[in-house]
């Protein structure tokens, strides 16, 4: 049961509710923050305290089948990170992949409450979903990936569209997905089917006659058209390789005035020719974002150290084994996806590394409109999510970036704006791009935000001068109007819920999806689709609101 | 007699659990009456074995040192016995649900024990190559669909996975082998001539304990490195049959290293894996090629996946620091028995007194051993606690992993009157944590209160 509480005396960041920094009072009941409450609720006293919304990460990998994988090849990775249990909570395993457990307590720790795993293959839902009741405390939610998906491009080729609005529904539905994927849409038949290679250009048609282009521009149109909450969240072309922020601007353009997210755009904002070192884009990347407000990204920022390379994107994840040396994991998954995973460390003396890193805190501090840009390492792609305290601290205090700047490659600086920019987040800004943004962009309309009927997901800091220090310790963390943190440690434990959609979609396209599986997939259709019980404690958002 | 055939039920799309295969398209018939499956459409002579076998029979479903006691009885003992051991250790796990295993991590972490699965006894050294170098590999159905040279390495299928040939990997018509096997090459390798050597289009037989031998001078023909002429007495294979199978892999489309316990549980272990592995990464560089180990157990791949999300770690995994460490060797069952560390042990679905070192069995002997299983065995024999449950997939839901890592619910044919395995393990689970919490907060007043609060997991 949660419990009825006021919170009072404390520095309330609301920016969904144009409430900054005032001192409010936040009342909780049945889960919910309400107007007001009885006077036998309980009392959380945050004189000299920051309240906000939990925070909310729109990108993540934490579950499933590539994340296991990961967790699987790295016992090192784990073993100089324990993570021991308490009497309330379960043990676990840390580093860049941790375990489902310390991976929940460890969110809730940060103050986030809501997390979503960013790439599952529809086969690898059920396995998602189980994961997922094992991870505590956070709400959580998944994006399937559709984009390589050979049955959904064969109705794009033949033309078939109201089939194909239908069968992504189905496939939706089926999976209980959140959101749908796309990464590097047309990659995975070059690799798995040609030699390891891979699509180069958005327009490059692959010998069957489909372009990236034609794949992104049909997932965007059927998921606006269908109002889904969150647009189609899209991984683009070209991931890393130099010049690619010509395909980062093209995706954009394909989306014409309809919604699309652009997942760890810091990626994709490199310019200078291929093979060759790259230079920051970020300025161009960024004016587009300030100048279109259907596109809204995440920033997939890099943080020196060890970190995980896990991506749908196989093609990629076989470059980066090229300069990493070591151990790789590659997995086909039929008819659907394909997966790359190595460990992987960013150095500050290296080049590359160093001005991914500077592409990332410039793409943050160049663009004008906060909702937009979302917080993120593409975890843990960029680095672990335990890195956002630090990466705040580098948003908020201009000298602690200088600071950082004198230990990194000082020729990647030179090929960048990030010297020059003087711009600090404020906590309101901050408050935008880890809670009300994300939660705006995911169309999660009781998250983000404390206003009357949202979800009791609430953080409380200590105000600290030091933001890292500050953003690493919330002093109480509330989950649904539970009392998680209190004074710093765990007082009880809470499993969360999924947050998934469940878009309608007519019966008779698994008439036509059936054949194909009988003669493509190893399972049986019947066995596909996921069942209830995977659910656990579920929400349901709903789709068709947005309809364009 | 009509009143029989009234009571035939058909289960379509069941899934047989016997071996890591998996197979989802069992077409059950259903005997309610008599309680058992007698038809089982579909299944090999593996799968239909164990429908046939999987009756109810007529047995306590929990006894305390062999006498029969309340199911609630044999969770108290249990949960105490598990608490009150100081090295308490737990394994089993491959043939049962996902849902189980899941509890059954959990009293592992809440007493502080061991827990290990059979993996540590079959695949396990392929775990530790998978550590040291990773692996390129697919789903079954991608095989299907795209493979033209599979390659099978240290194992027989043709008895152990009867259906591998002809569901996925051999005669099986995909995307791009539309004519099954005409599109394939298929080679086997091993140091005996089984039953699955008709399937073969190119038999290799090296020296027993010449596996990784072999699998290095490949390695180097790969790379183009020159061998020297002796490969053949040190290996029992010829250069030009090495050269060959190298060219092979280098110019197919899509290749399959599928490998066995021949290559694991012999001469070499993990780095005779390795080495598999890390040929597949090599021929990366020239085309596109992928490996599996052929799994055994129906659910051994569940066990390592659900084992790993609570952990971090695959198998041999110990809590009693508070929190989890890897240590095979160590940590695995056949050591913590062999050493005599263990003073409990809980197995589920497994019968390590009929399969394991005599030094483990004898110490098994003199330890509280708890069991859950679908049968008698020589394990439950010499349990303190013996449970007797209902069998996954065919009297209980749940989800299974197949050997490449993809989950399937399963479809039951007939209840049982024992309760499943995830039943028993979440009452211990919750008896467990409850003890655990007592003492925890033995003699403090508001001990009572905070176990009251607990949202159980």
């Amino acid at each position: 049961m949660s419990a009825s509480m006021r919170i009072v005396n404390g520095k309330v960041y609301d920016p969904t509710n144009n409430v900054d920094g005032e001192i409010k009072e936040i009342c909780i009941e049945n889960g919910k923050i309400a107007d007001s409450v009885s006077d036998e609720a309980s009392i959380i006293d945050a004189q000299g305290m920051v309240i906000m919304p939990g925070g909310i990460d729109i990108h993540c990998h934490i579950a499933g089948p590539k994340v296991n994988s990961a967790r699987k090849l790295q016992p090192e990775d784990h073993r100089h990170d324990v993570h021991p249990g308490t009497p309330f909570t379960r043990s676990g395993s840390g580093g860049t992949t941790p375990s489902t457990f310390a991976t929940g307590y460890r969110y809730a720790a940060l103050g986030y409450t809501t997390a979503m795993e960013a790439a599952v293959s529809p086969i690898g839902a059920r396995h998602t979903l189980e994961e997922f009741h094992d991870t505590p405390i956070i709400d959580k939610g998944f994006y399937v990936l559709l984009g390589n998906n050979i049955f959904l491009q064969n109705l794009i080729r033949e033309k078939r569209m109201e089939e194909f609005d239908q069968a992504v529904a189905w496939w939706v539905s089926s999976t209980k997905a959140y959101a749908v994927k796309l990464v590097n849409p047309g990659g995975d038949e070059p690799w798995k089917g040609k030699r390891n290679s891979n699509v180069s250009d958005i327009d490059e048609k692959t010998d069957d006659d489909l372009s990236p282009r034609q794949i992104i521009e049909a997932f965007i149109k059927t998921v606006n058209k269908q109002g889904y909450p969150h647009p189609p969240h899209i991984h683009c072309n070209n991931l890393g390789h130099s010049g690619n922020y010509r395909t980062t601007l093209e995706t954009m353009k394909t989306a014409g005035d309809m919604r699309a997210h652009i997942a760890h755009i810091q990626f994709h904002s490199y310019g200078g020719e291929l093979g060759k070192n790259p230079i920051s884009k970020a300025a161009e990347i960024a004016e587009y974002i300030n100048s279109h407000p259907n596109i809204t990204c995440d920033v997939g920022q890099v943080m020196f150290g060890k970190s995980t390379i896990m991506t749908a994107d196989a093609p990629l994840a076989y470059v980066l084994k090229g300069h990493s040396k070591g151990k790789w994991v590659n997995v086909d998954t039929e008819c659907e996806s394909g997966c790359g995973i190595l460990p992987f460390t960013y150095q500050e003396h290296i080049y590359m590394h160093t001005l991914q890193w500077a592409i990332g805190l410039e793409l943050f501090l160049l663009s004008e409109d906060p909702w937009r840009i979302i917080l993120s390492t593409d975890h843990p792609n960029g680095g672990s999510f335990m890195a956002y305290p630090k990466l705040i601290k580098l948003l908020m205090d201009e000298k602690f970036r200088h600071e950082e700047m004198k230990r990194v490659n000082q020729k990647a600086l030179l090929k960048c704006s990030l010297p020059e920019l003087k711009r600090e987040y404020t906590l309101n800004e901050i408050a935008i791009i880890t809670r009300a943004g994300p939660a705006k962009a995911l169309g999660l309309k009781s998250k983000g935000h404390l206003g009357a009927g949202a979800d009791a997901d609430i953080t409380i800091y200590d105000v600290m001068d030091d933001k890292e220090m500050m953003f690493s310790t919330p002093r109480y963390v509330i989950k649904s109007g539970h009392l998680i943190i209190e004074n710093h440690e765990f007082k009880t434990d809470f499993t969360g819920k999924l947050l998934h959609i469940a878009p309608e979609y007519d019966k008779k396209i698994e008439e036509v999806v059936q054949p194909f599986f009988e003669n493509y997939y190893s399972i049986e259709f019947s066995n596909y689709a996921v069942d209830d019980r995977y659910l656990h404690d579920h929400e349901i958002i709903q789709t068709g609101i947005n309809k364009v | 007699m009509a009143n029989e055939n009234e009571n035939i039920k058909i289960v379509e799309n069941a899934t047989c659990t016997f071996c890591g295969c998996v197979c989802d398209d069992m077409e059950l018939h259903v005997d309610l009456n008599e309680k058992r499956i007698t038809k089982a459409k579909n299944a090999c002579v593996l799968g239909r074995a164990w429908f046939a076998e999987h009756t109810i029979e007529d047995a306590p479903a929990a006894m305390i040192d062999g006498e029969e006691v309340s199911v609630d009885e044999a969770i108290e003992e249990a949960a105490q016995t598990l608490v009150n051991a100081k090295f308490p250790i737990t394994y089993g796990l491959s043939d049962t649900t996902c849902e189980a295993q899941r509890q059954a991590v959990a009293i592992s972490d809440y007493i502080k024990g061991n827990i290990d699965t059979t993996t540590s006894v079959c695949h396990g050294p392929s775990g530790l190559a998978f550590q040291g170098v990773g692996e390129s590999t697919s789903t079954l159905g991608e095989v299907k669909n795209r493979a033209d040279l599979v390659i099978y390495w240290g194992g027989n299928p043709a008895e152990s996975h009867p259906r591998h040939f002809g569901r996925y990997a051999v005669t099986a018509k995909g995307m791009f082998t539309p004519n099954g096997k005409k599109d394939r090459t298929v080679v086997l390798v091993d140091v005996r001539k089984t039953k699955s050597a008709p399937v073969a289009d190119i038999l290799i037989r090296p020296f027993p304990g010449k596996d990784f031998e072999v699998l290095w001078a490949l390695r180097a023909l790969v790379k183009g490195s020159k061998l020297s002429s002796n490969i053949e007495e040190e290996t029992g294979v010829p250069l030009e049959t090495l050269s060959d199978l190298a060219e092979r892999m280098k110019n197919c489309r899509f290749g399959v290293l599928f490998f066995g316990m021949g290559l694991t549980m012999t001469r070499g272990r993990h780095f005779n894996s390795g080495a598999l592995l890390a040929l597949t990464t090599d021929l990366n560089k020239y085309t596109h090629f992928v490996a599996m180990p052929v799994r055994g157990h129906g659910n051994v791949t569940g066990a390592d996946n659900v084992v790993s999300w609570q952990t971090g770690y695959p198998f041999g995994v110990n809590f009693s620091r508070g929190y989890p460490r890897f240590n095979p060797g160590e940590f695995t069952t056949v050591d913590t028995l062999s050493n005599g560390d263990a003073d409990a042990a809980l197995i589920i679905a497994s019968d390590p007194a009929s399969n394991f070192p005599k030094k483990a069995i004898e110490h098994l002997k003199n330890i509280p051993v708890i069991t859950l299983d679908t049968k008698n065995t020589h394990t439950t024999k010499l349990s303190h606690v013996a449970f007797r449950t209902a069998t996954y997939g065919i009297n209980t839901t749940g989800t299974v992993y197949r050997m490449d890592d993809v989950p399937i619910t399963l479809r039951p044919a007939f209840d049982s009157p024992f309760p499943d395995d995830e039943t028993i393990l979440t009452s211990i689970k919750k008896r467990v944590h409850e003890l655990v919490l007592a003492k925890h907060y033995a003699g403090g007043a508001s001990g009572e209160a905070k176990v009251a609060a607990i949202n159980p997991l």
